[in-house]
């Protein structure tokens, strides 16, 4: 009995360690794409070179220097100063105005801001991976759920909000999912990859929007400017700091933790969730199962354009308004790194979008402190995603042992097989 | 006797097919049209060595009644005969589709020709030398869908040392070794880390975007004199150039065009006839069946993968070196996955890839002589066509394209 | 003289396992040593060491009585090594010519394939040797006999003179065999050293010069085939006594479950594979499938599971017609399926057991109710279907991919044989399995019969058909040879018949005609 108890106790031990190290390869890629960052920031800064140019101290100096300036504007972007918030507080307490505390949060708030469309393109493509399928349409179907979100935001007048936002979330909804369920109707049928697929559909999308938003276009607002009408109030998403127009911090940030906690509910819970995966594992043997396989793809397919339409409902009822024809922000892309971040499960996408969010705050603070350009995030993700997709070359870096692997995500079969 | 029903029911199929063609054409075209307007195809181009032949001008709706006539004939003539090569005939039936649009697009006015097949070409340059990036690649099985990164890396490394040394030449060859580089990334996650390689390439799309917009706008944008690459000169051939319509087409052109078409003779016989040829299939198809004879699959790999990289990095160099003079970011617009799927549709011979990717230059080409000729189709349509063309295609194709077997899997040696 | 090849305590070592101990094996000149043994007992390991494949953790290699180090293919191919591998070395779309050259091309002008010349090499060793083959038909378009000739002309093109053969006879018909046999012995004549895999144990009697027996990675002991007989060497592989036949009562066949008329089924590559094929299976009976690997056998049981469209004819179960039906209507149906290919079709081996035990019910009550799968209910299940079908398992969360083959066929065969279907399709059901688990799956496809099921068994191994089977039904090229009650089969009869010859017929080689396709 002992011997049992002990052995197990020795299993458990080690799954907890093998959790451990489940973070610490992510962690390890995270730190090492932000140390080749600070490599790149200060090889293609001329002052580096100057200041050698007086000594190698000096030049060693500047190298800190330029890091520190470039990395501290980044995380006083992401995160806020906790000196200011501890006086704006105080302040708040003392004469009761409370605007300096919600300045100061500021940053924060930013992060959480862009980390929501995150969590909801990171959920696309985690789910699509859950299910065989590489979408790497996200952008699209975004694009495509703006419009249709849009339009619901600014053509339906005179209804109370706790109509019209769901309405226009469930426009964006629809909009994405048909954009998805097209690759994924064409896999179903024809065994056309997807990836080449959500691609073109990305290009046809934008010069669909470009129509649509043109000056003269059928959802131009008129007044010679590219862009949508602005949508009604009773379309907004409840902003949380009204008082400060700048914080644009809104309920989206919510409804993504809500979105989070759905698909995991419907990939781990249900019998839907258990043919997704089952035809992403292994399409024969769901085949063999009697699952429609199709039929699977292309709800796989629609839920995660819905899920990367929510994105675009966030982004044009929770803080634009309207939708401009220069929509593109890169989520696709950064969607995929998301997900592989994330390991394809729902909550590690929040935490790498929460990561992402900060991310974007911080570059932006960044290039305009530090000067530095804000394509450096699309560095920092691309070393991201070779760190995660080749642990490997972390683990040989860092000399870490290699974890047992559990059910991941399967991703490429070739072209057209199914 | 089950198979032969079936196969006169396909071969009915496709005689409705190009009875539906004939039909289109009267439906689309004729209804616009007028009995006194008349359509110009030019051949001459200003400018040209090559000998003049003038035009040819004739009534419009002659033109397309006699395309229509065409197209009914060989309809019905597969529904009573059949063909022997019926995709022959259909490619007949689509250009002579092809050639009514062009009648009606051009009534009342002209349209040149020889000018419209020298768009296609060059438009279809940065493709075909894509696609040949992606056979290289997949014929021993490594899928790169990083083709785009790496035309971008080129291309920005040509406009950046392009400029620096004032020399197309240098420009190229740098554009060359960036490319080469990004293959050999692409080669080390996917055969020594054995990374999924769509990742793989995508991490490479997005790393390269990364690095030639930061690189960019740390550079090219404020010091203009980074971003001001010479150009290509075209080279006439001699005599050839004079021949009327293929001399301007085919013999006057930049070095970078040379290449490419000299790049897919060799690439095709290097592939079927020789050494290097038979085991890089070998690999594609069954690295194991390789490996047990001595033949080196990483090797064969990493040397495929990163002549890929290298052909990719030509295909940038040709965008900034051939025509714009300039870099500008994420410039490729989607060239590098449009090649990859004239790779499938060109079944993954380079041969193929070049014919799929004249039809997407065509495809391009035709934008822009639509948009002088003032067709009314809003351009943003004409824009998707290409891309349209492309999930078309696939659709059709990919269910009859024959990968190589082991495409997309890592090699483990036992 | 020293012997051809010898092998000195090679041991070779994987994660958690150990391959081979200290095995010992001499070839001597022109004989042939058969290395016998069950799958998983170190024989491929074995080989592949000595072919480069795998370095060995300790131990030496002579050939002909100089130490060598065989760091890959190369190595092995230059000291005159070669292997024909169980599973062909040959890319389908190539040419003969060009699978053989590969890797030894001959080269005219620097530069260029000089086919012409390979292929009056490989003209000239198929005459010295009777190895008949076109240089340039494609590998692909030839019968698996044919691809094994290849085989073994790539080796005699790279003047091998110690060859190793693993498991040759594994896809070949009896008559097949004992051509493969002629050629041995005609490799013999000319001075070549043969190593011989299999686990069949009247081969390895008939063509042996001397038997190594290798169990669980050691050598189990070594025989001379005149001092042998099949139980002996039975007992050496095993380890114990073995049963060579199953004990079951006489079937009391009922009524039709499955009826199959007139089926013509499409295969990969849109030819039809499935001919005209029309049998029934009764309630409480066995009905054997027996036929050469590719003979339609797979085809034939992917129409009956509706994994594979029926060109025509017509599959009735239980009297309802199911010939169009999808998988799922077939199975509701009453019908169990165990696949040929369970890794590929029947398991999803990053799944934990209990989530594979559900994968044909996941969507009934009690393990769902409405869309949300219920937990208990899928433990109590899996807890009670590992106990009860002995499975191997540290936990029921254990992913199946990481149990061994026998104890994955025991969750497929608990997931299928748990449920009271009428039908049971059981396709190549011991493949790669030990004795062990070969007997307890014999058991339960008998209890199921014994039950009232009807059952089909497919399977290439002749003993599992005749040693199963109430009925067999013979397949060759896609289309019945004939079904023989088990009363009246003789292993020469079937053996025949799986070569598309009927016994009766005089003159024996009347081989049935190829339908032009």
């Amino acid at each position: 009995m002992s011997e049992k108890n002990t052995t197990q106790g020795k299993a458990q031990k080690r799954r907890s360690r093998g959790r451990w190290r489940a973070l610490l390869t992510p962690l390890m890629a995270i730190v090492t794409a932000l140390i080749l960052g600070a490599v790149v920031i200060v090889v293609t800064d001329t002052s580096v070179y100057d200041a050698f140019g007086e000594g190698f101290g000096a030049g060693l100096l500047r190298i800190v220097e330029v890091v520190v300036t470039a990395y501290g504007s980044f995380f006083a972007g992401a995160f806020g100063d906790p000196a200011r918030m501890v006086r704006g507080l105080s302040t708040w307490i003392t004469t009761g105005d409370g605007s300096d505390w919600v300045q100061s949060l500021y940053p924060l708030t930013e992060t959480l801001r862009y980390a929501t469309p995150y969590i909801f393109a990171g959920l696309a493509v985690a789910l699509g991976f859950r299910g065989g399928l590489f979408n790497i349409g996200a952008e699209g179907q975004y694009f495509i759920a703006g419009l249709t979100t849009v339009f619901v935001g600014y053509s339906l007048t005179g209804v109370p909000w706790f109509i019209h936002v769901p309405l226009a979330l469930l426009a964006g909804i629809l909009g994405g999912a048909a954009w998805g369920a097209i690759p994924g109707y064409l896999k179903a049928k024809t065994g056309a990859h997807e990836v080449i697929n959500t691609i073109m559909l990305n290009y046809i999308s934008f010069r669909l929007a470009e129509y649509m938003l043109d000056v003269g276009g059928p959802m131009a607002r008129g007044d010679g400017r590219p862009v949508s009408p602005v949508i009604q109030p009773s379309a907004q998403l409840t902003q949380f700091f009204p008082s400060n127009p700048n914080i644009r911090f809104n309920v989206g940030f919510f409804i993504a933790l809500l979105a989070a906690v759905f698909v995991y509910w419907l990939l781990f819970k249900t019998t839907i969730g258990y043919e997704i995966r089952t035809v992403g594992q292994n399409p024969r043997a769901a085949k063999y199962a009697g699952m429609n396989v199709p039929r699977t793809v292309v709800l796989t397919m629609a839920l995660s354009g819905g899920l990367a339409g929510l994105a675009a409902s966030h982004d044009i009822l929770g803080v634009i308004g309207f939708m401009p024809n220069s929509f593109s922000s890169g989520y696709g892309f950064d969607a995929i790194a998301l997900a592989l971040l994330g390991n394809s499960h729902p909550f590690g996408v929040v935490l790498s979008s929460l990561l992402f969010g900060a991310l974007q705050a911080g570059a932006r603070n960044m290039q305009a402190i530090a000067r530095v350009p804000l394509d450096l995030t699309d560095i920092l993700q691309g070393l991201i995603i070779i760190f995660i997709a080749a642990p490997a070359i972390i683990r040989a870096l860092y000399r870490l042992r290699t974890p047992d692997e559990g059910e991941g995500a399967v991703m490429t079969r070739g072209w057209g097989q199914l | 006797m089950n198979e032969n029903s079936k196969d006169t029911r396909r071969a009915r199929t496709w005689g409705i097919v190009f009875l539906v063609f004939a039909a289109l054409m009267l439906v689309l075209f004729l209804p616009g049209t007028t009995g006194s307007q008349r359509t110009t195809f030019a051949f001459d181009l200003e400018l040209s060595e090559a000998l003049p032949i003038g035009s040819l001008t004739f009534s419009t709706q002659g033109g397309l009644y006699l395309l229509v006539v065409l197209a009914v004939f060989l309809g019905a003539w597969q529904l009573a005969k059949g063909f022997k090569q019926v995709y022959l005939i259909l490619g007949v039936v689509v250009l002579a589709f092809v050639l009514a649009f062009l009648t009606w697009a051009a009534r009342d006015n002209s349209m040149n020709m020889t000018g419209m097949l020298q768009a296609t070409l060059l438009r279809a340059v940065p493709i075909t030398l894509a696609a040949l990036s992606g056979v290289m690649c997949e014929r021993c099985a490594v899928i790169n869908i990083g083709i785009e990164g790496m035309m971008l890396t080129g291309a920005f490394t040509s406009a950046l040392i392009g400029s620096l040394t004032q020399n197309v030449w240098v420009g190229l060859f740098a554009a060359l070794s960036a490319g080469g580089l990004m293959g050999a990334l692409l080669a080390v996650m996917a055969i020594r880390y054995k990374v999924d390689q769509i990742i793989a390439g995508t991490a490479i799309n997005i790393l390269a975007t990364g690095l030639t917009s930061y690189f960019s706008s740390r550079y090219l944008q404020s010091i203009p004199e980074l971003n001001r690459p010479p150009t290509f000169v075209q080279l006439p051939l001699p005599v050839l150039s004079r021949i009327p319509i293929v001399g301007p087409v085919l013999f006057t052109n930049t070095a970078p065009v040379y290449l490419m078409l000299i790049l897919v003779a060799v690439i095709h016989v290097m592939l079927f006839y020789t050494r290097w040829g038979l085991r890089t299939r070998a690999v594609g198809e069954h690295p194991q069946a390789a490996d047990t004879l001595g033949v080196n699959v990483f090797k064969t790999r990493y040397v495929n993968v990163i002549l890929g990289g290298m052909i990719a990095g030509l295909g940038g160099a040709y965008l900034v070196l051939s025509s714009v003079a300039r870099f500008d970011e994420n410039m490729t617009a989607g060239r590098g996955f449009i090649g990859l799927a004239a790779m499938i549709f060109g079944k993954w011979s380079p041969i193929g890839a070049l014919a799929a990717s004249l039809i997407f230059g065509f495809a391009d080409s035709l934008r822009t002589n639509l948009a002088i000729l003032r067709v009314p189709i809003p351009s943003q349509f004409l824009l998707m066509a290409p891309y349209l063309v492309t999930m078309i295609v696939l659709a059709g194709v990919v269910g009859r394209a024959n990968p190589p077997a082991a495409d997309g899997q890592p090699y483990e040696k036992q | 003289m020293p012997p051809v090849l010898e092998l000195k305590g090679i041991t070779k070592r994987f994660p958690g396992v150990l391959a081979n101990d200290h095995i010992d094996l001499t070839l001597e000149e022109g004989k042939v040593l058969a290395l016998l043994g069950e799958n998983g007992a170190g024989k491929s390991t074995l080989m592949n060491v000595l072919y480069g494949l795998y370095t060995p953790d300790e131990g030496e290699i002579f050939v002909r009585g100089q130490k060598v180090d065989i760091h890959g293919p190369g190595d092995a191919i230059a000291l005159g090594i070669g292997m024909v591998h169980q599973h062909f070395m040959l890319v389908p779309v190539l040419t003969v010519t060009e699978n053989v050259m590969l890797g030894m091309e001959s080269i005219k002008n620097k530069l260029f394939l000089d086919r012409e010349v390979a292929a009056k090499r490989i003209h000239e060793i198929s005459e010295q040797y009777g190895l008949d083959v076109d240089p340039y038909a494609m590998v692909g378009d030839l019968p698996v006999g044919i691809q094994q000739r290849v085989e073994i002309i790539k080796l005699l093109y790279r003047q091998a003179d110690i060859l190793i053969l693993d498991e040759p006879t594994a896809v070949l018909t009896p008559q097949e065999v004992h051509g493969l046999f002629q050629v041995i012995r005609s490799l013999l004549a000319k001075g070549k050293s043969i190593i011989f895999i299999s686990h069949k144990l009247k081969e390895v009697l008939e063509i042996s010069d001397s038997i190594v027996v290798l169990r669980g990675g050691r050598i189990a002991g070594s025989a001379l085939p005149q001092e042998s007989n099949e139980r002996s060497l039975a007992s050496l592989m095993v380890g114990r006594e073995v049963i060579l036949t199953v004990a079951k009562e006489k079937a009391q066949p009922k009524e039709p479950v499955l009826e199959v008329k007139n089926l013509r089924v499409m295969g990969e590559g849109a030819h039809v594979v499935v001919r005209d094929v029309s049998f029934d299976v009764r309630a409480g009976e066995i009905v054997g499938v027996a036929g050469v690997q590719g003979n339609g056998q797979t085809e034939l049981v992917e129409s009956l599971t509706g994994l594979r469209p029926a060109q025509g004819g017509a599959v009735r179960l239980l009297g309802k017609d199911v010939t169009h039906a999808s998988p799922r209507v077939i199975t509701e149906a009453g019908t169990s399926h165990v696949p040929e290919d369970r890794q590929r079709d029947g398991l999803v081996l990053s799944y934990p057991i209990a989530d594979n035990l559900i994968m044909n019910t996941y969507y009934l009550p009690p393990i769902a109710r409405g869309v949300v799968l219920q937990e208990a209910a899928i433990k109590e299940r899996a807890e009670r279907l590992v106990a009860e079908y002995d499975v191997r398992t540290p936990s029921i969360m254990t992913p199946v991919g990481s149990l061994s083959g026998g104890n994955q066929q025991k969750v497929i065969v608990a997931r299928e044989l748990s449920r009271p279907d009428q039908l049971v399709i059981a396709s190549q059901p011991t493949r790669g399995l030990d004795v062990g688990s070969i007997e307890y799956i014999h058991s339960q496809l008998i209890r199921k019969r014994d039950e009232g099921a009807a059952v089909l068994v497919v399977s290439a191994e002749l003993d599992e058909i005749l040693s199963l089977a109430d009925r067999i039904v013979v397949m060759f090229e896609g289309r019945i040879m004939d079904i023989v009650p088990i009363e009246k089969a003789t292993r020469e009869d079937i053996g025949l018949l799986m070569a598309g010859i009927h016994p009766d017929e005089h003159g024996a080689d009347v081989v049935a005609t190829k339908e032009a396709a």
